[in-house]
């Protein structure tokens, strides 16, 4: 499963501060941090990034000259993320954008994943506010898929985010997302890729126990099938690597957890 | 409309792995399909087969193969040269067996004093190996590294009881490994992560699952080399990419069934032909299985797993 690292958020005061001032210390201790714990890919939240439409790009060259990986460019700021994939050295893969969704104002980023040829995270929601169940989840997960081919994007270039709503205030939730991460892959043949945000589910609760339920839910979503998931990678690969020991998809041996 | 038949690629591939020095050293590995699918990807080398040399005369091999090397059984240097100029072997394996304690108990300056003497009789790659006793070896292992410097020698075999020193005295003279680990795929994995961390390059190690012969639990020997090189291709899992050794000519020649005469056991037919025909039989599974180095002893069952090999390449 591949591990999008999460941590250069600009949520976070360190990233927000050096973004600020261009300063690619932090910034490339962190993507670097994240690379050597087992991400494969690297997310860069730059929010709206109003009148610094040249942010995205410096951040995806920040990254990359430290990093060999793809970057998960991650704004609603549509010049900034065009600028972003401008920048980006394809060379370890195609960049990801985060991301569309079935609300008509977040159709044009269909257009710039085709005219880039990059892959996309289409978020299964649409205008009417948040989906109810896995069902209404892949409905919309459907109706996005046929307007990806009307703009040209390619299905294996999409990966399908259910959305995960937070354990502390929508409870029953949790489980609707990884049924939508089965049905998901039925959509497609081969199955589409799915992704989601993983530390949402544990939003909002106590610090200590954060890793506990993120992990936890992470365990049921790779067994339904997950493709990838948005998240801090120090806290995730071990519950990775030992799923895929469990899975029989890597061959065990005392040290696993040190390979 | 043409058949096209289907074929099955793999994200991983088996290290390419040179042993020896000049002219005569001996590629294998490097295929990135299972064994023999060229039609499916590539297979640059194929793989090779060593004559077994001891260091010491054989008493307990059977007449059929004890036969063919009298005259030079006596003296390791001219077995080693009797191999490579008239059996045409491509590599030698020399097997200090009279280091063993129970077996002579040589000393590891003598058996280096050994192998300098072979090393400058013969150029063609040279494996050595202990006795599998873990602690003499460890001993022996050490020393036979050092004479054997700048020669790109196969030395083993490492196993968890003794890997760390066997290892670093490879590693120190530039010596490739044979890492040995007892019918446990998970353990032979795991042999192969420590010996890395001992700073050990991943590309200089072969794998020796431990053999065994054809009716003495062969299909142990072949089901864990299948799975290593599952692994190493479709898993692409760089702890298991390393070519796989089968010790084939040990295991056959002690069994029962490549010594007991036809005057005892009519039904069994001729035992000459019955003895070569089970090692070349149990070399050709392992092929199958994985292998991509063998150690064999009679010349006519290496003669024949050449000849299966050539065919198939």
């Amino acid at each position: 499963m591949l591990i999008i690292g999460e941590k250069l958020s600009i949520i976070a005061k360190r990233v927000r501060e050096a973004m600020m001032r261009r300063d690619k210390g932090p910034i490339q201790e962190i993507a670097k941090a994240q690379f050597e714990k087992g991400a494969g890919m690297i997310d860069a939240n730059i929010g709206p990034a109003e009148g610094a439409e040249d942010l995205m790009a410096w951040m995806v060259t920040t990254i990359q000259e430290v990093v060999p990986a793809p970057v998960c460019l991650d704004t609603t700021n549509y010049v900034a993320l065009e600028e972003g994939l401008k920048a980006h050295n394809n060379e370890w893969g195609r960049p990801l954008i985060n991301s569309t969704s079935n609300d008509p104002e977040r159709f044009p980023i269909l257009e710039l994943t085709a005219k880039y040829n990059c892959d996309v995270i289409a978020l299964t929601v649409g205008k009417g506010g948040l989906p109810a169940d896995a069902e209404e989840r892949t409905e919309i997960a459907a109706e996005l898929m046929g307007r990806a081919l009307e703009y040209g994007v390619p299905m294996e270039h999409i990966y399908l985010d259910p959305l995960v709503l937070q354990t502390a205030t929508t409870q029953d939730q949790a489980l609707k997302v990884v049924q939508a991460i089965k049905m998901f892959q039925d959509l497609n043949d081969p199955p589409m890729k799915t992704v989601v945000g993983l530390s949402n589910i544990s939003n909002g609760c106590p610090k200590h126990i954060r890793h506990i339920l993120n992990e936890h839910f992470l365990t049921l979503l790779i067994y339904e099938g997950l493709s990838a998931a948005i998240a801090d990678p120090a806290e995730i690969i071990t519950t990775v690597k030992t799923v895929d020991i469990l899975m029989n998809k890597t061959l065990y041996a005392h040290s696993y957890l040190e390979m | 409309m043409a058949f096209t038949p289907p074929k099955e690629t793999n994200t991983g591939k088996v290290y390419s792995v040179t042993i020896g020095s000049g002219d005569a050293a001996v590629t294998i590995g490097g295929e990135n399909v299972l064994p023999f699918h060229g039609f499916e990807g590539v297979v640059p080398n194929k793989p090779a087969i060593a004559f077994d040399v001891l260091d010491t005369a054989p008493v307990d091999w059977p007449d059929t193969v004890r036969e063919v090397y009298a005259g030079v059984s006596d003296d390791p240097v001219k077995w080693a040269k009797h191999c490579v100029e008239n059996l045409n072997a491509k590599a030698v394996a020399l097997r200090l067996s009279s280091t063993h304690p129970d077996n002579g108990n040589r000393s590891a300056a003598e058996a280096a004093e050994t192998v300098k003497r072979v090393l400058d009789a013969v150029s063609v790659p040279l494996i050595i190996l202990g006795s599998n006793h873990a602690e003499k070896d460890a001993d022996v292992l050490v020393k036979v590294a050092e004479v054997a410097k700048g020669r790109n020698c196969l030395i083993g075999k490492a196993q968890e009881a003794n890997y760390k020193t066997v290892a670093a005295a490879a590693m120190a003279h530039g010596h490739m490994l044979v890492a040995m680990s007892e019918l446990d795929i998970n353990l032979s994995k795991q042999l192969n992560i420590m010996i890395t961390q001992l700073g050990f390059n991943k590309e200089k190690v072969i794998i020796d699952p431990m053999c065994s012969a054809l009716g003495y639990g062969l299909e142990y020997t072949y089901t864990v080399m299948e799975r290593i090189r599952l692994a190493a291709l479709t898993q692409n899992d760089a702890t298991m990419q390393q070519p796989i050794l089968g010790d084939v000519g040990m295991y056959v020649w002690k069994i029962k069934e490549v010594s007991a005469s036809e005057e005892i056991l009519p039904a069994w037919g001729a035992m000459k032909e019955r003895g070569i025909g089970w090692e070349a039989q149990t070399a050709a599974a392992l092929l199958m299985a994985g292998a991509e180095l063998l150690i064999m002893r009679h010349p006519e069952a290496v003669a024949a797993v050449d000849a299966f090999i050539n065919e198939l390449m």
